[in-house]
């Protein structure tokens, strides 16, 4: 058993914003030297608000954005000296939006079976067998296999992406806002399948969110993000009872939970953590 | 909670289930345009056809003591030759029919050619942007800039012009612009789709993404641009046999006919008038195909 | 008369290519003079159709249909256009979700804060400007009058979401309908803008409709809420009262949805909603909610609740379910 699931190694992503035709174009660290790292049956959430880098982040981890510098390592092994079928097998994603993540002129069952076909796995009953058995786990009824996207709700489509990410039979899910385009009772089903599957599989999961609530609620340890670094780690009691960083402070005090009395926090002035960033 | 009381869809949360099919004729049969111009082209296409079963004459046999009888609704018009005849006593409406197979074909040909060549850059320029995207705007540009019948008529002329085949690869060759524009566009917009990004991630090759993800996604779009090609495909093919460039005779284009007819236009206008209307009509039909596609893919005419 | 707006049996139908869809389904709801009421639901409850009724923005094949529609003294539904234009313009405005979509990209944020005010009550345009930079500088718009010239792509998401709010208040209006406006932006913006509306809101005195799907926010600002299921009002009560006793089991499911850290254990089942909301097209019999409720009798199929007066609390706790009272009290 490798000692760590994955594991980024000071992990960088600039781009060059053109200026138009005669000036200089501006450096953008999107991602500025992350080094983080997930052992075996752990999860991870990685909190952080728009524009931060996050979904950069995810993109190089998921292989769809090659690293200015740094690595990535997936169960020990570089992910750029790996080929993308092997790493397949290994770590899958689970996108936010469920409208966009199927193909919508697809079938569900097409859908899921896609990676066996191109992993040439089995023959078609066994794939097929495979598609039922993997739904069956994720609570995807039989009959909607023949429909197309379009006719499913939002937390259907989310299964299925959830079915189709794990019928390689992966260990570690990288869930990019998994939940934020559904409903409040969608939400909680899903994150109660995301629970179970841990449980039942031992799976591994980086968990990007937003949303402090659901992360508290899903993770081992939190690393929080801010303008391309990490700026505060630690394990969810750490974070949760005791933040030291400002940004993750204003963060927390930010959520807001259904309790009246409570009123609005404290208006919150990012000069304070670009302060702190800065030092 | 139970997993079982998650199994609600569609279905048993009281949506209606229509089939697919069924919600396609419905909105086809609702759509006026769609409706008249699929009429008139389906009617167009059976009797072109049924040409050589349908036709009361040979199109090649001259007879030239039948020579330019009026049709049937004029006062010397007899049954035997319904549009009439024309200046080497040919039967019109036999001669309109096989013209008919000659526009379809060459339309058709033509924007198929012209399809592949126009999809395939889009497709790549929109896919892998930055530099293939450079070369290939640059290509789109220059195509543009190029007026299409001119060229057309230089390039017929330097070839000699003649046959069917000739015609349709010219004008496969210089139509694919539309085709290029439009696939790249729709292209750009699904690129970053995340069906896309999760294909990647399974290790699917570009490919196989290419063809089997994203292409299935933007052939609808590209279907119109195929109707309104293949119109335009047809008139240029009417214009360059018009000028002597396209089709040569015997063959009876209609194009053709109409310059063969130009000479008699004024003491005998039916001539020239029943393959311009036929013209006119099967151009139209197509546009309104394409137009009538085109709303049925707009999203407000989904629900 | 301390009422600013009340809807009686409200409502809105859309022809679709599937059928009839009744997306609003009778709803009666009232707002006192600068009173925050928030309409919380799930997407396709309707909330948002209210709100377009109300504003006169559905489209026109849209059907709406009210007993009462009473805007300050003046049937909305009976006005004529222009009479119904001008009240839109001055005496109610609207705060959308995507300020990047509601603010045209072609003019300058003066243009776009001044029109209104110019165009309906013939303020002169120095004057429009003057208010204009005021009301930027209460809305917290740094630099108000370098804005003035500027384009909304020049701003950032939350700044934009400000000059919206500035823009709803230049006209002094006595009712603002807010649908979803912090749902596009980052957490600890949304805190800041929440605190920006609720502040001016009371010191202008002006009434909110505030939509979201959000019970935390609603939680926070909120005066009263009305708790919208499949086109319903199904639950209407004051925040204290409805977050401390919430009655219908609609409201419960959802409230035990959300985990709220330091309360839900973590990593403990949550409980979830079964099922999926019924579609609108058509009639809907008996309870929209009863093939997902716990506690649902099969007479919830047949018979259509009404929204009752809750008797045990004091306050104006209505809710849309017979059972609650009694059984629900036994079940918990």
């Amino acid at each position: 058993m490798p000692d760590y699931a994955l594991e980024l190694s000071n992990l960088s992503r600039h781009f060059h914003l053109k200026n138009g035709a005669f000036k200089e174009p501006t450096l953008l660290k999107a991602v500025d030297g992350i080094s983080l790292r997930i052992r075996p049956g752990e999860t991870l959430g990685l909190v952080g608000e728009s524009g931060c880098g996050k979904s950069t982040l995810a993109k190089m981890i998921l292989g769809l954005l090659e690293p200015t510098d740094g690595d990535v390592l997936i169960n020990d092994k570089a992910r750029s000296a790996s080929s993308r079928l092997s790493m397949a097998r290994q770590l899958q994603p689970i996108f936010q939006d469920p409208y966009s993540s199927l193909n919508p002129r697809k079938t569900i069952e097409q859908i899921i079976r896609l990676p066996l076909q191109l992993h040439k796995e089995g023959n078609k009953e066994s794939q097929k067998k495979a598609v039922k058995d993997i739904s069956d786990l994720v609570g995807l009824p039989e009959r909607l296999l023949k429909q197309y996207p379009g006719q499913l709700s939002g937390g259907q489509r989310q299964r299925v992406a959830i079915a189709r990410a794990l019928i390689l039979k992966p260990k570690i899910l990288v869930c990019d806002e998994p939940t934020s385009a559904l409903d409040v009772s969608v939400q909680a089903q899903i994150l109660n399948l995301l629970m179970d599957l841990k449980k039942e599989l031992g799976l591994t999961y980086l968990f990007i969110s937003h949303n402090l609530g659901v992360v508290e609620h899903l993770v081992d340890k939190v690393a929080v993000m801010y303008r391309g670094k990490i700026v505060e780690q630690g394990t969810r009691d750490e974070i949760f009872q005791n933040a030291q960083h400002p940004y993750t402070k204003a963060l927390l005090s930010s959520v807001l939970t259904p309790e009246p009395a409570l009123g609005l926090p404290e208006v919150l002035d990012s000069s304070a953590w670009d302060s702190a960033q800065a030092s | 909670m139970s997993e079982s009381t998650l199994s609600l869809n569609a279905a048993t949360s009281g949506l209606p289930v229509v089939p697919e099919w069924r919600r396609i004729m419905n909105r086809v049969v609702g759509h006026r345009g769609l409706l008249l111009g699929s009429s008139i082209l389906g009617v167009i296409v059976v009797l072109a056809l049924l040409a050589p079963w349908i036709a009361p004459h040979d199109p090649f046999a001259q007879n030239i003591s039948q020579r330019m009888i009026p049709p049937v609704w004029h006062d010397k018009g007899t049954w035997d030759h319904i549009f009439g005849t024309d200046k080497l006593g040919r039967d019109y409406l036999s001669r309109l029919l096989y013209g008919a197979r000659i526009s379809l074909s060459i339309g058709l040909l033509a924007a198929l050619i012209s399809g592949l060549i126009g999809t395939t850059l889009g497709v790549l320029a929109g896919y892998f942007g930055g530099r293939v995207d450079a070369v290939i705007s640059y290509i789109i540009t220059t195509r543009l800039a190029l007026p299409v019948l001119l060229v057309a008529l230089a390039m017929a002329s330097l070839v000699g012009g003649g046959s069917v085949e000739t015609v349709v690869v010219l004008l496969g060759l210089l139509l694919w612009d539309r085709f290029a524009v439009v696939a790249r566009s729709t292209t750009q917009q699904l690129r970053e789709a995340e069906f896309i990004a999760s294909a990647k991630v399974i290790g699917a090759s570009t490919s196989y993404i290419l063809i089997r993800e994203l292409l299935p996604n933007i052939l609808s779009a590209l279907i119109v641009v195929m109707t309104l090609e293949m119109a335009h495909a047809i008139l240029l093919e009417a214009t360059l046999s018009f000028l002597g460039l396209g089709v040569q005779a015997p063959m009876p284009s209609w194009g053709l006919m109409i310059s063969e007819g130009k000479s008699y236009m004024f003491f005998k206008p039916w001539v020239i008038a029943i393959p311009g209307i036929t013209l006119m009509l099967l151009v139209l039909a197509i546009n309104l195909v394409g137009d009538g596609l085109r709303d049925m893919n707009a999203p407000e005419g989904r629900n | 008369m301390n009422r600013i707006l009340d809807i009686k049996n409200l409502q809105v139908s859309l022809p679709t290519a599937n059928g009839v869809l009744r997306a609003v389904r009778g709803i009666d709801l009232h707002v006192d003079k600068g009173e925050m009421l928030c309409i919380v639901g799930e997407s396709g409850c309707g909330k948002s159709m209210t709100s377009m009724a109300l504003m006169g923005l559905l489209p026109k094949r849209a059907e709406v249909t009210a007993e009462v529609l009473d805007f300050d003294g003046l049937d909305l539904l009976s006005l004529p256009k222009k009479e119904r234009n001008k009240i839109r313009g001055m005496r109610m405005s609207m705060i959308f979700q995507e300020p990047m979509t509601s603010l045209n990209p072609s003019y300058t944020l003066g243009n776009q804060l001044c029109e209104a005010i110019m165009r309906h009550k013939g303020v002169s345009s120095a004057e429009a400007k003057e208010r204009a930079v005021y009301l930027l500088t209460r809305a917290g718009v740094p630099m108000p009058e370098k804005r003035l010239d500027q384009y909304p792509h020049q701003l950032s998401g939350g700044l934009r979401q400000r000059v919206m709010i500035a823009m709803a208040l230049m006209c002094e209006p006595d009712l603002i309908i807010a649908d979803e406006p912090t749902t596009a932006l980052d957490v600890t913006i949304q805190a800041q803008i929440l605190r920006l509306i609720r502040e001016l809101q009371q010191e202008f005195g002006t009434a909110v409709i505030f939509i979201t799907h959000d019970l935390g926010v609603v939680a926070r600002i909120a005066d009263r809420v009305a708790v919208m299921y499949a086109g319903q009002v199904v639950e209407t009560a004051t925040a204290q009262e409805l977050y401390s006793n919430p009655m219908h089991p609609y409201t419960r499911g959802l409230l035990n949805c959300i985990p709220i850290p330091g309360k839900t254990a973590p990593g403990s089942h949550l409980e979830s909603i079964p099922g999926v909301v019924p579609s609108l097209i058509g009639e809907l019999k008996g309870c929209a909610f009863a093939n997902r409720c716990h506690v649902s009798t099969s007479e919830c199929s047949q018979r259509t609740p009404s929204l009752e007066l809750e008797p045990n609390s004091t306050s104006l706790h209505q809710v849309r379910c017979p059972i609650t009272a009694t059984t629900l009290q036994e079940a918990m």
